[in-house]
Formats: structure tokens, sequence, C-alpha cells
């Protein structure tokens, strides 16, 4: 990212794609296990691509289908995900001082195209010392890479899944248990991190039988409690040695 | 598609888009509290947790499997190994899902 380019609209827009690109190939299996999985858990192709094309969130995507396929309701779906993607709240709140100039025009499809993915780019970007007023050309070109190579993606998975029958047998839903695993153990830093993920397991092992998956919000509920009220009290201690 | 999945896609892209449009529509007019500022740091790790220890210890969703045969279990626990160990993220995927496989192959 230290290569100097005459910072133009265009420079901006495909530096920002190519700055994109091991995100893009970490988000790429991603895509393809979520579109093979979509038929096996009851979505449908439209389905399928429309959760792509317009959710356009990974997690909360592969969370959906875990939720479909228990027939959760709507409510829980549509909460599940208000809950799981409320950090992107934060990333709002910390571009915000850099999109503030812009217009509607641009601030609403760089809203819509907020990701982990580009929000940790960006953010290198926005940073960096040279004063370029076309910082937002950058942002878009990690936005437009990002969306393509999840559409794409999710296409292929879709194909693949219609294509092999039994796909569903093999297991692939460990992908994602192997990756949420994956993503929570490099999330557990602090004891109160730690702490939070046993009171969520423990929750969910105890509520799973409750109906709609209202088992999961409480164990998440159950973990940021848990979590917020030791840093609370680790924090006083500290004060007080 | 059927409404229903209309429903779910319409619903889950309201309400992903107006959390990511919240602070670029509001400008700095509003703060988080440090209390949800804090609270939210520990969605992820809360949420995830509890999506994943129910598949793993009881894999068909109602019988309990605490024991070596349990393919989810072996997987899960090489994931969370390869990532605490390595620090990462695609080879903690990668790695137990090869011990995930081989693992049933092997039993099956």
């Amino acid at each position: 990212m230290t290569t100097t380019f005459h910072p133009t609209r265009h420079g901006e827009l495909l530096q920002g794609a190519r700055d994109s690109l091991p995100m893009l190939a970490g988000a790429a299996p991603f895509g393809i296990i979520f579109g093979t999985l979509a038929g096996p858990s009851g979505l449908s192709l439209l389905g399928a691509m429309g959760m792509s094309l317009f959710v356009f969130a990974g997690s909360s995507q592969f969370i959906a289908l875990t939720l479909l396929s228990g027939g959760a309701g709507l409510a829980v779906i549509v909460f599940t995900t208000f809950v799981v993607n409320l950090r992107h709240a934060l990333y709002s709140a910390t571009l915000l001082p850099h999109v503030a100039s812009l217009g509607q025009r641009w601030r609403i499809p760089l809203a819509f195209w907020l990701t982990d993915e580009t929000f940790a780019v960006v953010q290198h970007r926005y940073g960096a010392a040279d004063a370029s007023p076309l910082k937002h050309w950058y942002h878009l070109g990690s936005s437009l890479a990002m969306y393509g190579n999840w559409i794409v993606w999710t296409l292929v998975g879709v194909l693949l899944g219609r294509s092999f029958e039994g796909l569903d047998k093999l297991g692939l839903e460990f992908a994602m248990v192997a990756t949420f695993t994956g993503i929570v153990v490099s999330l557990l830093k602090t004891r109160p991190m730690v702490a939070a993920a046993i009171a969520a397991g423990a929750v969910a092992l105890l509520a799973r039988d409750m109906p709609y998956k209202l088992g999961l919000l409480l164990a998440a509920l159950a973990g940021v409690v848990v979590g917020v009220l030791l840093e609370g009290r680790q924090a006083t201690e500290e004060e007080q040695a | 598609m059927s409404q229903y999945e209309l429903a779910v896609i319409l619903g889950m892209t309201a309400v992903t888009f107006l959390i990511r449009y919240s602070f670029f529509a509001l400008g700095d007019k509003v703060q988080f509290p440090p209390l949800v500022k804090r609270a939210l740091r520990y969605v992820p790790v809360a949420v995830l947790t509890a999506i994943v220890v129910p598949m793993v210890l009881l894999p068909d969703g109602r019988h309990w499997q605490l024991d070596w045969r349990n393919a989810w279990l072996l997987g899960a626990l090489v994931s969370a190994f390869i990532a605490w160990r390595f620090n990462h993220l695609l080879a903690a995927m990668g790695g137990g899902m090869a011990v995930f496989f081989l693992w049933r192959w092997l039993l099956a």
C-alpha cells in the first residue's frame, strides 16, 4: 500500500480494488459455501442471489441459513441479523469524519457496501499522510471489488450446489463451524471475553429447545452481559489496586 | 421465490442497511454511550459461540455426543487450536475441515 500513484479518480478506484485483493481471496470460499448451502437450507436460487445482492453481509447470511433450516420465524431472523450486524454501526461512526463532506449520493452507496473487509482497507487509506481529496474513490474501489466478488462466488456456489445431488449430506456446514470457531478463538484475548464465550455457550445449550431459535438470542445476551459486567469489575479492581 | 423468502430478504436488507447508514446519515450529532460501545465488542464472540457450541456437542440436534468419534467436535477443536497457535483464519478453517472430512471418512 506504500506505492506512490498519481491520485486521479481512476487511480484511487483501482488502488482500492487492488488493496482489497487478499480480502477478496478470503471471502471467496465463504461465498461458494454460502451458495452451496443455500439450496439445502431452503433458499431458492433467486433467494440466495437476492440475499447476496441486497443484504451483502456474510456472517448474517450464514446465520440466516442456519435459522431458515431450523424453521425460525421471520422476526427472529431479522432481529438476529440486527444483532449480528450491529458492529457495522461502529464502522459507520468511525468512518463518518471521512465521508461527512460527501453528498448523500456517495454516503448511501458507501454505507450499503460497508463490510468488515472494506472498513479495514479504507481505514488505512483515509489515515495516510497525503491530503488527497479523492480518497472516497479508493473507498468505492474497495467496495465494488468486494461486492462483485461476493456475488460471483455466491453464484458459483449455487450452481455447484445444484449440480451435485446430496451435497447437503457431505457436512459442508462444518465449514461454517470451523470458521466461526476460528474467529471466536482469535477474539478470546481477555478474561471477560473468555467468560462471555463460556456464558453464551452454556446458555445456548440450556436454551436449545426454545422455539424459533430464541435460545440463540438469549445466549448472545447472556454472553454480552457477562462480558460487560466482568470488564466493569476488572476496571474497578485495577483502580483500587 | 416464496413470499417468506422475500420477506426475510427485505427484512435483513432493511436492518443491515439502516445499521450501516446510521452514522453516515446522522452526522456527528449522536455518540455511542461508553456502555453500548463496550457491549458491542462482546457481540461477535457471544453470537458465534452460541451458534457453534450446540452444533458441535449435539451434531444431530438432539443427542449429546461427547466422544472421540464426534467429527464435529474434533474438527472444531483443531480449528480452535490452529487459530490460537497461528492466528490464521483460513488455516484454521482449512485444517478443521480437513480433519472433519478425514475423520468422517475413516469412521464410515
